[in-house]
């Protein structure tokens, strides 16, 4: 038989999710429960597992694309050998009676997925035929002028209610085309549009067309929040220095090909990395944050080391923990993984949190710098700008070097100037030359 | 009094989570699945008890685990996994007589298991087939509360119905009767427990009060919640409490059955902490790797329930891979039967929500629901019969 599933309500009353990415193609054999899909909805990233035995038939909605709950997502053909549940396997044996008011193969009748409590294929066809009549009045409380009165409000879930008053919208004006007469959202969405499209002139039409709105949500708006309460609260200063850091890229191209070193991804950000974190042991003051609250400055011990990286879902910072304990090759180890986790959507919400301070890789755009915001709760965030080869006074002599920027921004509540350019100067020391970083 | 101010049971297991303190607890069975023989809690137990316990732990996973992943497949609206829970819920359901009766909260999944609940009655509620599940008296189990800590209040009242109807202290086992009452340690902050806890102690009621710290309330942790230790509370009231290691279904079963004779006997209520830890989500809504530190959950894997039995059975050559296949088939047959139970849970009549408003009959229940069925009855089904 071929079934259908459909994306389920994976936490109380999503209305849709994002597909991450498929585990299983065309073809493949899945069993129950086997994790065939990720998604994500607002709240957390959720894999889900199949409900049928069989084999995958098609994909009907593609990874990064955004669909409603009961939208068909997958077919499996099931086997009778294979099937999902084999009629009998243990049925009666146990202490589970059959349970059911219903004919066997009510599955047919039930809307295929949804949640449990979904509609009945049944209901999507009722519609009012006559008007109940009130009950007699009875125990008194009640008039039945007012249960009649109750009857004729439209009818409309809390959450559409809430959304017409948002939008101005009255629910007496607006056709329903939900089962049972309800009032959907995207009625009042369509009201709303409709009532704004009477008031806008031709040329604003036009100018709609020329912009795109995309609802704040997801990432982008953690992202937001997070930068506003960071830019907000904490005074920022940012410092850049320019730097030659030919010697390092030498000495990166000596340890890639060190056996020591095969097999790791050794690039200028693990450098600066390393350099920074060398940094922050000679200034431990910079690793620090503000409490509010307890009007305290908390200086860290650790090094929680964030990684800003761009990914499809917008900006992400996973955190390498205790980076300040690795070695070089595990540094190189901990950011490529980190980097390919982001790149895949897979970092969870626990990899990011906890960071004390962070690199943002502003290069690999190609430019040279910025005025980084500080993530919240840290106190240092450090900007790497390309590296590129510049002309550059080396030994009295005007010579092609390979040349970085790096801008340090950081929390003028805990960082003086002193403090913050003693660490940029320190940094850009290590990648002049990494020799310095021994003593 | 000086004997309720300090914790009953042996200073003697250790478990530290990563960055706590040291816990003491009752224990019988080390993680590695050594036994221990503390004096207060001699416990003999038969090899088909051990096999017994064995067999409801992995089940109760696989009843659960299958709960869970019902609501992934969209058949349940939500589910409050156990997962890691299973020796905490199983070594107190275990200790309870047939007359006992039980007030759960809504994770106590071991609980209806113990108590003969059909798993499908369970699911009904999460399904959002039923307002309840399944007949109290008949199971002598209360409906699962999803209002935290009420039910504790409610046991209480009922230890005192017990009390007052002579069921107490009597000597006769099969007519002494005492109440367990469900909870979880974030519940110890409401107000009604703290009231149960009141009239339990004045009372001299026949109640265990069986608090499973979890760590969590949802995402607050524990520590946030309380600056001593919660079985430490129970001094504070004046009836002894006693933490146990809620991994370790032997001792807790020694432990609740010790607690729940002393209620019988008419001695009074105790606290039970089970602590425990939960290696799922709150409920299936929740992502609790936002909350979770890193590398708790790693320490408490080495600390499950299940393992540490596995071990025991083998050391003592009460169980063997043979009987742990046969046990592991089981637990897939009950899988599959899950599934198919939960698929087939009938849609209940609308009108069925009126049923248990009031006991008696009532007129303006009775006129609601001949409105509502009229109501119903206005509506015409397209091509044809209703
Ligand atoms: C009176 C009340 N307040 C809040 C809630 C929301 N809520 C549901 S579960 C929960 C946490 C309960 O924690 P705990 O008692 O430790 O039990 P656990 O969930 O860990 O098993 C809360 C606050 C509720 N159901 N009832």
């Amino acid at each position: 038989m071929l079934k259908e599933f459909r994306l389920p309500d994976a936490g109380e009353g999503l209305t849709e999710a994002d597909i991450v990415s498929w585990r299983v193609r065309p073809g493949d054999t899945v069993a129950v429960n086997d994790v065939i899909v990720d998604i994500e909805t607002a709240k957390s990233v959720v894999e889900l597992p199949s409900p049928y035995a069989g084999v995958v038939v098609e994909l009907l909605v593609a990874e990064g694309q955004t669909v409603p709950v009961g939208t068909p997502m997958i077919r499996i053909q099931t086997e009778a050998a294979v099937g999902a549940d084999p009629d009998g396997g243990g049925r009666g044996n146990g202490s589970l009676p059959s349970g059911s008011g219903e004919p066997a193969d009510s599955e047919g009748e039930r809307t295929p997925m949804l949640v449990g409590y979904g509609p009945r294929v049944g209901a999507v066809s009722r519609r009012r035929r006559v008007e109940a009549s009130a009950p007699a009045a009875s125990a008194g409380e009640v008039s039945p002028q007012e249960v009649v009165a109750g009857l004729f409000r439209p009818m409309a879930k809390p959450p559409v209610r809430k959304l017409a008053r948002d939008l101005g919208v009255d629910l007496n004006t607006v056709p329903p085309t939900g089962r049972g007469g309800v009032v959907t959202r995207q009625d009042v969405e369509a009201a709303a549009e409709r009532a704004a499209a009477a008031t806008v002139t031709a040329d604003e039409r036009v100018a709609l067309r020329r912009e795109t709105r995309v609802p704040v949500k997801g990432v982008r708006k953690l992202t937001a929040q997070a930068m506003v309460a960071s830019a907000f609260s904490a005074p920022h200063v940012t410092e850049w220095v320019q730097v030659d850091v030919t010697r390092t890229v030498k000495l990166l191209h000596r340890l890639r090909r060190s056996p020591d070193f095969a097999g790791v991804r050794l690039t200028p950000l693990v450098m600066v990395a390393r350099a920074l974190l060398v940094a922050v042991r000679r200034h431990p003051q910079v690793n620090a944050s503000w409490d509010e609250q307890a009007q305290e400055i908390v200086t860290k011990h650790y090094v929680n080391l964030g990684i800003a990286a761009a990914t499809p879902r917008g900006l992400l910072v996973p955190v390498i923990p205790d980076a300040d304990s690795l070695g070089l090759r595990e540094l190189a180890q901990a950011i490529s993984v980190l980097a390919k986790t982001a790149r895949d959507g897979r970092t969870q919400p626990s990899e990011m949190s906890g960071g004390t301070i962070t690199i943002t890789n502003v290069g690999v755009f190609g430019v040279d710098g910025g005025t980084p915001i500080l993530p919240p709760g840290q106190s240092a965030i450090l900007a790497v700008g390309q590296v590129a080869e510049r002309p550059w006074v080396h030994k009295g002599r005007v010579r092609p070097r390979q040349v970085t920027t790096l801008s340090l921004s950081f929390d003028h509540r805990i960082v003086d100037g002193e403090l913050g350019s003693r660490v940029l100067a320190d940094a850009a020391a290590i990648l002049n030359d990494p020799g310095t970083a021994l003593v | 009094m000086s004997d309720l101010a300090s914790p009953r049971g042996p200073a003697g297991p250790r478990s530290v989570p990563p960055g706590g303190e040291a816990i003491d607890f009752v224990q019988l069975l080390t993680p590695d699945g050594a036994r221990k023989r503390p004096a207060e809690y001699p416990l003999d137990v038969d090899a088909d008890t051990l096999r017994g316990f064995y067999r409801d732990l992995v089940l109760l996973r696989r009843f659960d685990t299958e709960a869970t992943a019902l609501q992934r497949h969209g058949e349940l609206g939500l589910w409050a996994p156990l997962l890691g829970q299973e020796a905490a819920q199983i070594g107190a359901g275990r200790a309870l007589a047939p007359q006992d009766f039980a007030f759960p909260t809504f994770r106590e999944h071991g609980l209806t298991w113990c108590r003969g609940v059909d798993p499908a009655q369970v699911l009904a509620l999460f399904r959002g087939a039923s307002l309840g599940g399944w007949d109290p008296a008949v199971h002598n189990l209360h409906l699962y509360s999803i209002v935290i800590g009420t039910q504790v209040l409610h046991a209480a009242g009922y230890a005192m119905g017990i009390q007052r109807d002579g069921h107490v202290g009597t000597g006769d086992p099969a007519r002494d009767t005492a109440v367990l009452a469900c909870f979880g340690d974030g519940a110890t902050s409401q107000g009604d427990v703290n009231e149960a806890f009141v009239f339990a102690s004045v009372f001299n009621l026949p109640v265990v009060f069986f608090c499973q710290n979890n760590q969590f309330a949802i995402s607050e942790p524990n520590q946030r919640q309380s600056r001593i230790p919660l079985y430490r509370r129970a001094s504070g009231f004046g009836f002894p409490g006693v933490r146990v290691d809620g991994n370790d279904v032997l001792a807790v079963y020694a432990v609740t059955r010790d607690a729940l004779d002393r209620a019988r006997r008419g001695e009074g209520p105790t606290f039970i902490e089970a602590y425990t830890y939960r290696m799922g989500a709150h409920t299936t809504s929740d992502d609790p790797s936002r909350y979770r530190p890193t590398g708790e959950l790693e320490h408490w894997q080495q600390l499950d329930p299940i393992d540490r039995l596995v071990e025991y059975l083998l050391l003592t050559q009460t169980g063997d891979e043979r009987y742990f296949a046969e046990i592991a088939a089981e637990a897939d047959a009950l899988g599959v039967r899950v599934r198919e139970a939960c698929r087939s849970i009938p849609n209940p009549l609308p009108e069925s929500m009126f049923d248990h408003v009031h006991v008696e009959p009532h007129a303006q229940v009775d006129a609601d629901r001949a409105w509502f069925r009229a109501y119903q009855s206005s509506f015409e089904t397209a091509g044809g019969a209703a």
